[in-house]
């Protein structure tokens, strides 16, 4: 029953959304939300369960089996969480730059839940990475902040993270903060290179980067391999939890539309008497 | 689908407009971009005296030294290189744990007319090499690396090197 309020196909309410053609091709096969939330609900425990399994074996790894480093100490263990928080801080915009293109010229409907439901978790990965930072900064360098091309780029991704996630909700008409909110994340996909090659464009206190790098990475495989599995593991547990924000998502948008539906029937002559509560949730 | 077609190519075009403004706009502000200026940037182009800017660059190994001012303060003197010029710089506050010689450093603070630089503030700038304690050891022993001198060797020759067992290994 539920599924066929979502196929597509002639009915009497109006749809969710202004879902796609069916016709689209492989991009529109995900666009029906009935299908979105069968298939992401069959992925949704595996990843719950794989994200959990590796954060348990990468952070204790990395928190107290890897060794310390030469000169850092153990002061290096920050950056079993920092680094994963810097990647996913833009790997996240990337992934929301994706979803504005979806948006703006396939007008992919599920794009836009996504990216609303996306920019806070996003902000939250970037807040994380630059107080990881700055507590990483102090014992270190000696200074918690400084103005260098690095430090100013990641703040300023965070600013585009909140600032997204801001405008997509100033709008009263839900699809105009959508379009307005997809054309910031492209715009902000400019910075995503400026993070990754400030430190190689300019002078920066913050060093250069060691895993991405053509030649050999600068790290030793006992602190690499910990780094990556927690780099993993925090990038699943970031998957699992705008999946999830993006299916209940969905959800309170179908409930909505039920409530609508209902409140227009109950408008009609004849069956008031079971729909005029349902449409007492709206008023 | 035309209409589609049509998005994707003012989207494209808006991209690049977008992407060689900011690139012109960071290539413009270049100089303004540069956190800090290494001792061959000042020995081409020295700033005025009074200006307060960042040099910034390794600690020259065996230029440490620790004195104390007239007044009993303490006061540490080095050089900063970047391999081909160096800098004196005289700092009197308290250096940051990861100061050593073959470190890297930014410093804050004024050129003299005498050409030693005077600052304010030192930073600690740490490279891309993270290894344990035993390798480095190993490392330092079996004369690959001397930290005094720099930074590590390629990281080829030592990331996969075994920590467990302490011994020197070439």
């Amino acid at each position: 029953m539920e599924n066929a309020e979502t196929r597509q196909g002639p009915r009497p309410q109006p749809p969710a959304a202004p879902a796609a053609a069916p016709r689209g091709g492989a991009l529109h096969r995900f666009a029906n939300p009935g299908r979105f939330l069968r298939l992401s609900g069959r992925v949704q425990p595996w990843l719950i369960g794989a994200a959990v399994l590796t954060l348990g074996i990468g952070l204790p790894w990395g928190l107290f089996l890897s060794p310390p480093d030469y000169q850092q100490g153990d002061t290096v263990r920050i950056m079993y969480v920092h680094v994963p928080m810097a990647w996913l801080a833009m790997g996240g915009y990337t992934g929301l730059a994706v979803t504005a293109i979806l948006s703006l010229i396939w007008r992919h409907p599920l794009a836009d839940l996504a990216a609303r439901e996306l920019s806070p978790v996003g902000a939250a990965a970037t807040a994380m990475c630059l107080a990881t930072g700055s507590l990483w900064g102090k014992p270190m360098w000696g200074t918690w902040w400084v103005w260098d091309a690095r430090l100013t780029s990641v703040l300023v991704l965070f600013f585009l993270w909140l600032g997204h996630a801001a405008l997509v909700r100033a709008f009263d008409d839900a699809e105009r903060g959508a379009r307005m909110g997809a054309i910031l994340a492209l715009v902000g996909a400019v910075n995503v290179p400026i993070v990754k090659f400030s430190v190689d464009w300019w002078n920066t206190l913050h060093q250069p980067a060691s895993v991405t790098r053509l030649n050999a990475p600068g790290l030793h495989v006992d602190i690499l391999y910990p780094l990556l599995v927690c780099a993993l593991g925090f990038t699943l547990a970031f998957m699992a939890l705008v999946l999830a924000r993006t299916r209940a998502a969905v959800m309170e948008r179908r409930i909505r539309t039920l409530q609508i539906a209902a409140a227009r029937r109950a408008e009609e002559p004849g069956n008031a008497p079971l729909d005029a509560r349902l449409a007492g949730d709206l008023a | 689908m035309n209409r589609k077609r049509r998005r994707l190519w003012v989207l494209l075009l808006c991209a690049i407009g977008l992407g060689s403004a900011t690139a012109l706009t960071l290539t413009a502000f270049q100089d303004n971009l540069v956190f800090f200026r290494s001792p061959s940037d000042i020995a081409r182009d020295a700033p005025k005296p009074d200006r307060a800017f960042r040099l910034g660059g390794l600690v020259e190994g065996g230029s440490v030294t620790r004195e104390s001012t007239p007044d009993g303060r303490p006061e540490a003197r080095f050089r900063v290189t970047d391999g081909a010029t160096a800098v004196p710089v005289t700092y009197g506050g308290v250096l940051p744990d990861l100061f050593r010689e073959g470190q890297g450093v930014v410093t804050l603070g004024k050129l003299g007319p005498d050409g030693v630089f005077r600052a304010s503030e030192v930073l600690a700038r740490h490279d891309e090499s993270y290894m344990p304690p035993e390798v480095a050891d190993a490392l330092k022993r079996s004369g690959h690396w001397n930290p005094n001198q720099g930074a590590a060797p390629p990281a080829a020759t030592w990331n996969t090197l075994e920590s467990a067992p302490a011994r020197p290994r070439t």
